[in-house]
């Protein structure tokens, strides 16, 4: 009986064991295998050891791909928490049309990235330059997807408009896990609002703070769809992220291998990062 | 009970907030009725009248029946498959999880999370290729498999939750443990279910990347991927591009105009776990 049963488990993992090492884990060892070659993607190769990881890290390009990234990736997660975390606060204080403004603010969440993005694009590349010119404001009466050192701000402007919602759905889900005994305390020892929110509700949603930051910040290093919507990685190649960098390199520029190699680097950077902010965020958690 | 006061300022800001989420859409819904020479004039305004020009046009240009009957398959392929079998192999590694082999089964699915799709992406598309499944079968494929590693965290934390009391009732009752599996615990799973399969429909109807790389065929192109290949041409008429936009979006704004409640407490379940 035990046996019979023991043997129905390991049916109902079999299949999905083999198809996720197929189609997951042997495209992954293929990639950093090939990462070591000079491969590309086709045809005889042969291996070069560390050759491409050297080249990535003298490559201009990849190193400014990086340099956008985290520019991008810094600033929208920190946007995004501020933003999410104030709505969220709104959201959690009695006010009217509560769920109907829950609904509005959480929508963006269930809309292709891509297709936002093109949208945001006719209101940068159109409707704002019209708006400045009847203004007459100069500096906004071109579009800013056309100017090297403010493109990144657009592409900024739309994740945080579409990842908003998402952590303000996080953070509500915190808020909701606060007793109201503690406000109600807190109020008769004549704590003032801001006091209230940085030594209860801070505190208090602090492993909810953990959360968006990590996964904020992984989401956007990774950002690809609103960069195809928006600018293409242009102008030039001012915002041209890591994603694309590999799809582009590695599917049109032949250097499957290279790409490979500057893939294996991107993990190691995303996961460096998680941990390290993981470590630093859950340390304060303790600490409040 | 002072704190059940309606706070009137938040009201207002949050109701003045809200202006940012939706001019976007406004500028789509009304800029999608419009003719060239009324967005000329003024991009705000509505429109003179309301005409499907724009619509008709746009579904022609872009099949967009074709392209919306792709969209439909693959996410409710993606979503009933992915159902079935990440909750049944989440549920043998749940209730196994003191043997080793299962638990060292567990993280490897698990840690899997953290390696991003661009280390995959181009032996994959070689490998797919090699194989011919470069179209829809092969996209559902690896929705069903890629999701295995969140989903099978979301079920097993949820299937421990579940005594096993229930499941060992039903074998004393002469029960196969297929037979547990599929009349005991699936149905008690409804809840979680609801969550990956929101979580799922979701990522499969709006993903761009992996239908960008995979699908080879034109004819193959799901909703996003469409709105990507017309882009040259919508840049000469922006209003065919919104109401392509719109047509495009519209599929899941009535789905969540329906569905809100159930498909807001599904992400918040599937993220606070």
């Amino acid at each position: 009986m035990q046996k019979k049963s023991s043997n129905v488990y390991l049916l109902m993992i079999l299949p999905a064991l083999i198809l996720f090492f197929s189609f997951h884990t042997f495209p992954a060892i293929q990639g950093i295998f090939y990462s070591f070659t000079n491969s590309r993607g086709y045809g005889n190769w042969d291996f070069v050891g560390l050759k491409n990881y050297i080249h990535v890290f003298q490559d201009a390009r990849a190193i400014d791909a990086y340099v956008f990234t985290f520019k991008f990736a810094i600033l929208s997660t920190i946007l995004v928490n501020v933003i999410s975390l104030m709505i969220a606060l709104g959201l959690n204080a009695n006010v009217k049309f509560r769920k109907t403004l829950r609904g509005i603010y959480f929508m963006p969440n269930i809309l292709s990235v891509l297709i936002v993005g093109f949208i945001f694009n006719y209101i940068f590349s159109m409707f704002i330059p019209s708006i400045a010119r009847t203004l007459g404001i100069e500096a906004l009466s071109t579009s800013i997807l056309g100017k090297p050192e403010l493109a990144w701000i657009g592409i900024v402007i739309v994740a945080v408009w579409q990842a908003a919602a998402f952590n303000t759905i996080l953070y509500l889900a915190g808020l909701a896990t606060i007793s109201q005994d503690l406000y109600e305390a807190s109020s008769l020892d004549g704590a003032n609002k801001w006091h209230e929110f940085w030594k209860i509700t801070f505190p208090l949603i602090a492993p909810f703070f953990t959360i968006n930051m990590v996964l904020a910040m992984k989401n956007f290093l990774m950002v690809f769809d609103h960069i195809v919507a928006l600018t293409g990685g242009g102008p030039g190649r001012a915002t041209e992220s890591i994603s694309l960098l590999i799809y582009r390199g590695g599917f049109q520029g032949g250097e499957f291998a290279y790409q490979s190699a500057n893939a294996v680097i991107y993990f190691i950077v995303i996961v460096a990062v998680s941990v390290f902010q993981i470590r630093n965020l859950q340390k304060r958690e303790v600490e409040m | 009970m002072e704190r059940k006061k309606l706070n009137i300022p938040v009201t207002i800001l949050l109701i003045i907030g809200t202006i940012f989420i939706l001019f976007p859409l406004y500028i789509t819904v009304v800029n999608a009725f419009k003719t060239p020479q009324e967005t000329a004039q003024s991009i705000l305004a509505l429109p003179q009248m309301f005409g499907f020009g724009n619509f008709t046009r746009a579904i022609e240009l872009t099949n967009f029946f074709n392209a919306f009957t792709n969209s439909f398959y693959i996410t409710l392929f993606t979503v009933v498959f992915t159902l079935l079998t990440n909750s049944m192999v989440a549920y043998a590694i749940a209730r196994n999880m003191h043997k080793k082999f299962y638990k060292i089964l567990f993280y490897y699915f698990v840690s899997a999370m953290f390696i991003p799709f661009p280390i995959i992406m181009l032996p994959i598309v070689k490998q797919m290729s090699n194989l011919g499944l470069t179209n829809p079968s092969g996209l559902i494929l690896l929705y069903i498999v890629y999701g295995l590693s969140f989903n099978i965290f979301l079920y097993v934390g949820y299937i421990k939750t579940i005594p096993l009391e229930l499941e060992e009732a039903a074998i004393v009752d002469g029960a196969s443990r297929w037979g547990v599996f599929w009349r005991v615990i699936f149905p008690l799973l409804s809840p979680m279910n609801a969550t990956v399969g929101i979580l799922t429909a979701l990522w499969a109807w709006n993903d761009f990347m992996l239908p960008l790389v995979i699908l080879s065929d034109r004819s193959h192109q799901t909703l996003p991927l469409v709105q990507y290949v017309f882009q040259s041409q919508f840049a000469t008429n922006y209003n065919l591009a919104f109401a392509s936009y719109l047509l495009a979006l519209l599929p899941m704004i009535i789905l969540y105009l329906f569905l809100q409640k159930w498909i807001i407490s599904g992400v918040t379940q599937g993220a606070i776990k």
